[in-house]
């Protein structure tokens, strides 16, 4: 699993196939298994933040100008995002390609 | 100089396990293995032992917590038998993959239904397959030197594994024996503390047991596969070593009057030692016997066996297990995986006996060399037995 070789031969896995490297989950980019993804509409977005507080995956923070941004190379596409909105300005597209 | 005193071997494996300094005992108490952990617990309770002994509510939360400790890099213990063994399965091939050096005995005992609390080797057989290297004491003083030999093997940088230390419920477990008591000064002469490779640290982090993706599993599997086998080496170094040290040499097989012998008794666990009284008897009679034992069960000493039985005519496998409906017991399976396609091999005759307790007796002993002695004559082999069975194995099926 580690950043250097994808198919590591057995003799180059670390002991116990440890990972040694800490923080290395964000070469897995997870995002692909995604079906739908959020679209935010910033008219009616107040910045609260709810969102990002929300997002199991951490993928979501908010931009310069104080709007949330998502990180695709890691949404799921959960839509908890959606559920947890208050002001109802999230909603879900599906993924075509 | 060691002290040589009478003593339950149970109590004497603890003592063993105290001197080689543990920092953590993970156990839940259960028949035949109880005296172990309780005397441990007694040990660390009144400050003969600096260690953390941790009451856990089942064998699985023991082992669970005996890869933690372990991981985190402290020189870890623990014992059970059967069932308990039985609920550790899961966690023992996490134990073994994760590469963690923990030293487990095992007073073995037969597996419930019927409910029952005596020995046989079906708990450890049925864990041939996790990982472990598994090694036999045959009586009370060779479990209690095995134990500071199994942390050295163990904790080996190049062996890096978990060991599973066998011996007999009972017959050795809850036997009073005149045991030489290493103290703690001779066994840190051989035992050097423990110094992980690896561990969970928080300055330095890392991930043990992160997922392996069916990318890497099968690579995952092959270098464990190299690193049991790859232990002989080191195994074979370090039984050598304590031998030279305290002038008892332990080997992965062990023979008794084979050299002249055509009919060679295979088994192993405390049965043999009342095999070598049988076959000191018999062979008053002129009956050329001997037995071979594996003291080493994984890896499985496969050459050193070969060579143990090297122009042997007919061996008589004896074991305290076996698959039902399958093919008859796991030692005979596994000797006729070393032999097969061998030149010359010889025959095997294949009993299963001692289940659940049951004596092995100087009658049973002779009911399977009349087998073997008939197959030397030029008789056909007979099949898997149970040989002790009262209406006989295949009169009635």
């Amino acid at each position: 699993m580690a950043k250097q070789s994808p198919a590591p031969n057995w003799q180059d896995l670390a002991l116990g196939c440890a990972t040694l490297e800490a923080g290395s989950s964000r070469y897995q980019k997870t995002g692909d298994w995604r079906s739908s993804r959020p679209i935010w509409n910033f008219e009616q977005c107040v910045k609260c933040g709810v969102c990002t507080v929300f997002c199991p995956e951490g993928c979501l923070k908010m931009n310069a100008d104080g709007y949330p941004q998502v990180d695709l190379d890691y949404c799921k596409g959960c839509a908890i995002c959606v559920t947890e909105c208050w002001t109802g300005c999230i909603s879900m597209e599906e993924e075509k390609d | 100089m060691a002290v040589r005193k009478g003593i339950e071997s149970s109590l004497a494996i603890a003592e063993a396990a105290a001197a080689c300094n543990v920092d953590c005992i993970a156990a839940y108490p259960i028949t035949p293995q109880t005296h172990i952990v309780e005397h441990l617990s007694e040990l660390v309770n009144d400050g003969v032992l600096d260690a953390e002994f941790i009451p856990v509510e089942s064998e699985h939360s023991a082992m669970s917590c005996c890869c933690g400790t372990a991981a985190a890099g402290a020189r870890t213990f623990t014992a059970t038998s059967s069932q308990g063994l039985a609920l550790m399965h899961e966690i023992m091939f996490i134990a073994a993959n994760l590469r963690l050096p923990i030293v487990m005995t095992v007073a073995n005992r037969a597996l419930s239904a019927p409910i029952n609390i005596w020995n046989d080797h079906s708990d450890v057989m049925t864990e041939r397959d996790c990982g472990w290297l598994q090694i036999f004491g045959e009586n009370g003083q060779e479990s209690t030197d095995l134990v500071p030999i199994c942390h050295k093997i163990a904790e080996d940088k190049r062996v890096l594994l978990p060991i599973m230390l066998n011996f007999d419920g009972f017959i050795v477990s809850h036997v009073v024996e005149p045991i030489e008591m290493l103290t703690r000064e001779e066994i840190a002469t051989f035992l050097p503390d423990y110094e992980p490779q690896q561990r969970l640290d928080v300055d330095n982090p890392i991930t043990m047991g992160p997922v392996g993706m069916p990318e890497v599993y099968t690579e995952a599997k092959m270098a464990h596969e190299a690193a049991v086998r790859n232990a002989y080496g080191p195994i074979c170094e370090i039984l050598e070593e304590f031998g030279q040290k305290f002038g008892r040499t332990y080997k992965p097989v062990e023979t008794y009057k084979t050299e002249d012998a055509d009919i060679v008794f295979v088994m192993m666990g405390a049965a043999s030692e009342t095999c070598m009284s049988w076959v000191d008897k018999v062979r008053e009679q002129g009956k050329k016997v001997g037995i071979v034992r594996f003291r080493l069960w994984r890896p499985l000493p496969v050459e050193a066996f070969k060579e143990a039985v090297q122009g042997k005519k007919v061996l008589g496998i004896i074991d305290r297990h076996f698959s039902p409906g399958g093919a008859g017991g796991p030692v005979a399976q596994e000797v006729k995986y070393t032999l097969y396609g061998e030149k010359d091999a010889p025959k095997a005759v294949e009993v299963v006996a001692g289940l659940g307790g049951r004596d092995i007796d100087f009658d049973t002993f002779d009911k399977i060399f009349d087998r073997c002695q008939k197959v030397l004559d030029g008789g056909e082999v007979p099949p898997f037995e149970l040989i002790q069975a009262r209406g006989g194995h295949y009169g009635k099926i």
